[in-house]
């Protein structure tokens, strides 16, 4: 439903973003990671046809964004990072207008304001100045806008930022419902909201795309060992190296020193689960099992690992364009 | 293209914030307060005439009255126009609202002419509140009815032109007030650059007379219409639009 292929943005000097490559499949909601002036927002605004890409291709439903621009913004949902409204016009007039712009027929016009102001739970303010609602609600609106003629493709820049934990469930309710009819695309920098709410990730850093898939496979990939916690009483190096010895097992680190207790972070081969052994060998050696407990791998980490990665990587090499400022400006 | 929903939103925003209603009240104000003093002043004139009669035949109601009155209502339109034209694309710059206007599918030439007629609207209604003026004149005097007309079509093209070069101003910043100084600045400088014409030796002169807004708006109050006068305000009206028109796209193009 996305393809983006090489895609390019200089500011003058600057590079926004460079050689950004990804798609996105019908009916999936991809989360748009990366750390602030990444090149998130820059990306979205040539997908919604705000401003074009300086080379490479976007195309959305099938149409090109730059040759095609009118067919995709027909099919097209967008709601910019900082929620730009109206701020001198009533809900409901408000909807209407953007409804009869992107040319939802006038037959039509009201039932779908309507269905769409009952969704996103803006019934009750729809006669309320947009400037007078609070951050919540301006979001809902916002979202509503983007849904109102009913787009084939959402592009979200960052929709729940700035709200309260109870909005940001709503919202993100709000969004898994959309899934299946529409396609989604939406930017964060909350990594726990894409593990909630999105099928897929596409990890962005300093431009440039550094990983992207389901996040379970990227997890897999950056971390291919499983983990496990364990804390035994019992002598130091003997425990340390009866655990190494268990099959599958590929790393036992020690940690916090020299405490009474040991405790150990075990790494073992993906699938393979040794929970069960570590029982038995303690109960063999009459070591005292404290605690056992698999470990998550969550996507916070592969994140942590990328961007940390790439940074130390940058650090290195001269010369390397930072793109901080362009998205900032825009 | 669907002008329409935009030209709708626009118009709406002008009535529902004070911008509509402080313009036409000073203008109407203004515009009032010149209206009678021209009017008193002639009033004036032709009782001391009918004392001396053979200066009667200088004297008529188109020039004692409509011109300078057409004058005077030029000026006030040179002051308030730019408070018009300002925020119809520095608002929607500096709030972000442009972002959204331009991704919904309209083209921008849809956009720009929806928010042009819809100021051009606005300034329909002004002049059309000052027929009050004529309608009074009508009740006192015999007043010619053809450069009454061409009085108010010279004025409806020099208000289609301001707003031309304030629609372009306001496409350049998102702040109001610099849009609103820049449409001034200009206006006013094609307002007195043919002042000096005379000096300037030819044919210098005679392209800062034409390029003059005075001196086109000139003819129409004397009840002639020259296709050179209309020619003037419809191509520059067109310039101020193509160049907002490219101005929209430049500001794509860079973010």
């Amino acid at each position: 439903m996305i393809e983006v292929q090489n895609l390019t943005k200089r500011y003058g000097p600057v590079t926004a973003i460079r050689d950004v490559s990804f798609s996105v499949a019908p009916g999936q909601i991809v989360g748009f990671l990366g750390p602030n002036g990444a090149g998130k927002s820059t990306t979205m605004r040539i997908l919604a046809c705000f401003m074009p890409a300086t080379s490479g291709s976007a195309r959305v439903a099938g149409y090109d964004v730059f040759r095609e621009s009118m067919e995709v913004r027909r099919r097209i949902g967008y709601l910019p990072e900082n929620v730009p409204l109206y701020t001198d016009m009533r809900v409901a007039p408000y909807l209407e207008f953007v409804a009869e712009v992107k040319g939802v027929p006038r037959g039509q016009r009201k039932a779908r304001v309507a269905e769409v102001m009952e969704r996103c739970l803006i019934g009750d303010v729809q006669n309320r100045l947009i400037g007078k609602l609070s951050k919540g609600y301006r979001q809902r609106v916002g979202l509503a806008q983007a849904i109102v003629s009913d787009p084939h493709v959402l592009v979200l820049d960052e929709p729940t930022i700035g709200l309260d934990p109870r909005q940001i469930a709503e919202i993100r309710t709000l969004i898994r419902s959309l899934a299946g009819e529409h396609t989604v695309i939406l930017s964060t920098h909350i990594l726990p909201e894409v593990s909630m709410v999105c099928s897929g990730v596409v990890i962005i850093n300093k431009g440039a795309i550094v990983a992207q898939g389901p996040i379970d496979r990227l997890v897999e990939e950056f971390f291919p060992t499983a983990r496990l916690e364990v804390e035994i009483a019992g002598p130091r190096p003997a425990v340390h190296d009866a655990m190494r010895a268990i099959p599958g097992v590929v790393a036992v680190a020690e940690r916090d020193g020299a405490g009474a207790p040991g405790r150990y972070v075990v790494e073992s081969a993906r699938g393979r689960d040794v929970r069960g052994e570590i029982f038995q060998l303690a109960a063999q050696q009459k070591w005292m099992l404290l605690e056992l407990r698999q470990v998550g791998m969550t996507l916070e980490e592969v994140f942590m690992r990328i961007v940390a990665g790439e940074e130390t990587a940058a650090d290195g090499a001269a010369g390397v364009d930072v793109p901080e400022a362009a998205e900032a400006d825009a | 293209m669907r002008i329409w929903p935009i030209y709708k939103k626009e118009l709406r925003l002008y009535f529902t914030s004070p911008v509509a209603y402080i313009v036409l009240t000073m203008f109407l104000l203004i515009g009032g307060y010149f209206f009678y003093s021209i009017f008193a002043f002639f009033t004036r004139a032709s009782m001391q005439i009918a004392m001396n009669p053979a200066g009667a035949r200088d004297l008529n109601v188109t020039d004692g009255v409509l011109r300078p009155l057409f004058q005077n209502l030029s000026v006030i339109l040179l002051l308030l126009m730019p408070l018009v034209t300002m925020r119809l694309f520095a608002e929607e710059r500096r709030s972000g609202t442009i972002e959204l206007l331009l991704t919904y599918p309209v083209r921008d030439g849809a956009v720009l002419l929806g928010k042009y007629l819809a100021a051009l609207t606005l300034y329909a209604l002004m002049i059309a509140f000052t027929l009050a003026y004529p309608a009074i004149l009508v009740y006192f005097a015999r007043v010619e009815g053809g450069p009454l007309l061409t009085g108010y079509l010279g004025l409806l093209l020099m208000g289609a032109m301001f707003l031309a070069v304030g629609v372009f101003a306001s496409s350049l910043t998102e702040n109001q007030i610099v849009a609103a100084i820049v449409t001034f600045g200009i206006l006013l400088m094609f307002w007195v650059i043919g002042w000096t014409s005379e000096f300037a030796g030819q044919p210098l002169g005679a392209i800062l007379a034409h390029l003059s807004l005075l001196e086109h708006n000139e003819n129409f109050s004397k009840g002639v219409i020259d296709t050179r006068d209309v020619i003037y305000y419809l191509n520059f009206t067109a310039l101020g639009l193509f160049f907002t028109l490219r101005s929209l796209e430049a500001r794509r193009w860079s973010g």
